[in-house]
């Protein structure tokens, strides 16, 4: 069976703190990682290979360093990969996202399962997933933490939502996310870093994948971000003085306050 | 001509644009700033230029305005609203007034999801619903289809999720298949005054911004909300409105329920009347018994902040903010906590804020009633040994 699985590069740190001064962006770090989410679907894709045969595809979209995540991925038992980059998709948000990305599924050919994590640690939207799934017409399921079983036409899977644990079957091809409850993913093997130095890696830009630039990156993206601001302050804070016995004693005071 | 652009005129080659990009796709050439294939477009070069040298263009499209209503999802457990209704409901009658137009929900369920009058005396002006044994189990694809067909039919301007499990699968369904915008997980809506548009407020970059969201020309303009955010509407049963049923539309069924099993109802820490919530400031994993300990000689429920759940440490039903619990204790006393806006959003209905951090311009205390600078390890053995031995 063919899997996909949808990776995206996140900033390693999410401290992103304004300078009072300068009012500048201040970075721990400019080093990119692989969504730590899309880990457990890297993970579970390549479980099911080793267990019902087949192969997995790495799909991403982001600038062209993103190709060393996707190496990273092969790594871990990643078969190929393929990374949408082009200017025309700049700018996208997730409806334009998820188009660019159905574009990469329709060129990589027929499938059975799409995984992806359950959402990304930098934007937290976990929209791309359902509307992925609905371009390209397949079901989806999300927040999967169990699959119980996989054949060509079905899988059968398990989700913890909205206080029910409920045991799905999926017709396939399917798209899930999958939380991080799924597995526990392995680290790169060595034969893994040889492999993921020459494993077959793609590069498609908007043209290759027959892109209408129309609903492509900025053009495409219906949502608009006008402002960003650290949130105001609301209330008055008092500091409280004196020993730490003296603080610790005062918290207690007023706990029993509250208590009251 | 969309895309990226650099004034020249304005521009003095100060290298805070090439700084702040997070994909090195600023560089200063010749003492100006200019963008290459790196530049993902995401805006925040804009907003630090000192000089507003740079803006990113975007040919508007003008919106279809046979769009009216602010519409909810009211989104059914078993025969019954979710909690979460309510709120969209208190938040979309404030937008409805402040536009001057109807407030509408929209009811999907099986054969006994009778909502109707219940849903009007919580504010709604109009109700859509479509009931059909085949409704009974709430899956994507034949709600999407529903709804579809509602918003074609009727529509909304605006269309309010709950940002539950649920919500959070289904709405991207359906504004992919509207080809509208989506705002996920807001905390804030309001109108504007001068065009009407829905600002959308939600913590962004992992939370330690907040980002205002339009979606200036597609309709509806979508959000999920996050559940306990909003104050809830109160019922009024004198109030009146219109029913209108929509028909069943055809849809996929590739989904089919083979077992649903209600999990133990694990005791919420968003019930908790004093909460106790550890950060990162604990230093290690073993610290956090201190923690429950602490919180369990009080009486307290205890929480922590997300790296503890990402870290392991701790479960994720104890998470507290944007992505995991939003409480509204009477006492919340913060642990370790820094305060990242995801945080401090999920923490933002509490009464009393107490908090303990050793850095004193952490932005946890600009949401405290009081703030203990020092080691909260330290402070948590004082109090332990206080409570014990007196």
């Amino acid at each position: 069976m063919k899997i996909i699985v949808c990776i995206k590069q996140v900033p390693s740190s999410n401290e992103v703190r304004l300078d009072p001064v300068t009012k500048t962006i201040v970075r721990d770090g400019k080093q990119s990682v692989i969504n730590p989410f899309d880990a457990y679907a890297i993970e579970e894709a390549v479980r099911l290979k080793e267990t019902c045969g087949g192969a997995v595809t790495a799909l991403s979209m982001g600038i062209p360093a993103t190709e060393r995540l996707l190496r990273d991925a092969m790594s871990r038992g990643v078969d190929e990969a393929v990374l949408l980059s082009d200017r025309v998709f700049a700018g996208s948000d997730t409806l334009a996202t998820s188009y660019a990305l159905s574009l990469g599924v329709r060129k990589l050919g027929p499938f059975s399962l799409i995984l992806c994590g359950k959402m990304a640690v930098d934007g937290d939207t976990a929209q791309i997933g359902p509307e992925l799934a609905e371009m390209l017409g397949i079901p989806h399921v999300t927040e999967v933490n169990r699959i119980l079983s996989v054949t060509e036409e079905e899988a059968v899977v398990e989700k913890q939502a909205d206080g029910f644990l409920e045991t799905l079957s999926v017709k396939l091809p399917a798209l899930l996310t999958v939380s991080k409850d799924i597995n526990m993913p392995r680290l790169p093997s060595i034969a893994g870093i040889r492999y993921s130095e020459k494993g077959p890696f793609r590069l498609l830009g908007a043209a290759d994948v027959g892109a209408d630039p129309e609903r492509a990156g900025l053009s495409g993206s219906p949502t608009q971000v006008v402002k960003t601001e650290t949130p105001r302050r609301e209330q008055e804070c008092t500091y409280l003085e004196g020993t730490q016995a003296e603080q610790a004693a005062a918290v207690l005071d007023l706990l029993r306050e509250v208590r009251r | 001509m969309t895309g990226l652009r650099i004034d020249r005129n304005q521009c003095v080659g100060c290298g805070i644009c090439a700084k702040t990009c997070a994909f090195g796709a600023l560089e200063i050439k010749e003492k100006k700033a200019e963008a290459n294939d790196n530049c993902a477009l995401c805006g925040m070069c804009v907003d630090v230029c000192p000089f507003q040298a740079i803006s990113i263009e975007k040919e508007e499209q003008q919106a279809d305005r046979t769009y009216r209503d602010v519409w909810v999802f009211a989104e059914l457990t078993g025969d019954r609203l979710a909690p979460v209704v309510r709120e969209l409901l208190g938040a979309g009658r404030k937008l409805a007034d402040q536009k001057g137009c109807r407030l509408a929900a929209a009811l999907i369920g099986g054969g006994n999801a009778f909502r109707e009058a219940e849903l009007i005396s919580l504010g709604a002006d109009v109700v859509y619903f479509c009931r059909d044994e085949k409704l009974a189990d709430k899956r994507e694809e034949p709600y999407t289809a529903v709804l579809k067909q509602m918003v074609e039919r009727y529509r909304p301007e605006i269309f309010l999720f709950g940002a539950t499990a649920f919500g959070r699968s289904l709405a991207p369904r359906l504004a992919a298949r509207l080809q509208t915008g989506l705002t996920a997980d807001c905390t804030g809506l309001s109108v504007e005054e001068e065009n009407g548009l829905l600002r959308q407020t939600r913590p962004a970059f992992g939370g330690n911004l907040m980002a205002t969201i339009l979606c200036p020309a597609r309709r509806p303009q979508m959000a999920t909300v996050r559940p306990g955010v909003m104050p809830p509407a109160q019922a009024d049963t004198g109030r009146s409105g219109i029913v209108r049923e929509v028909p069943l539309p055809e849809f996929p069924e590739r989904i089919k329920g083979i077992k649903r099993v209600p999990l133990p109802p694990a005791k919420s820490i968003a019930d908790a009347e004093i909460l106790v919530v550890a950060g990162r400031g604990i230093g290690s994993r073993k610290n956090l018994s201190l923690v429950t300990e602490f919180a369990s000689l009080i009486g307290a429920e205890y929480g922590c902040s997300r790296p503890l759940v990402d870290g392991g440490w701790c479960e994720y039903p104890h998470q507290v903010g944007q992505t995991g619990c939003s409480v509204a204790p009477k006492l919340l006393i913060s642990l370790g906590v820094s305060g990242a806006i995801q945080h401090l959003a999920g923490i933002s209905r509490a009464e009393t804020i107490v908090a303990v951090n050793t850095d004193p311009h952490a932005p946890i205390f600009s949401v405290s009633r009081y703030a203990v600078v020092g080691d909260c390890v330290e402070i948590l053995k004082e109090w332990i040994r206080m409570l014990k031995c007196r």
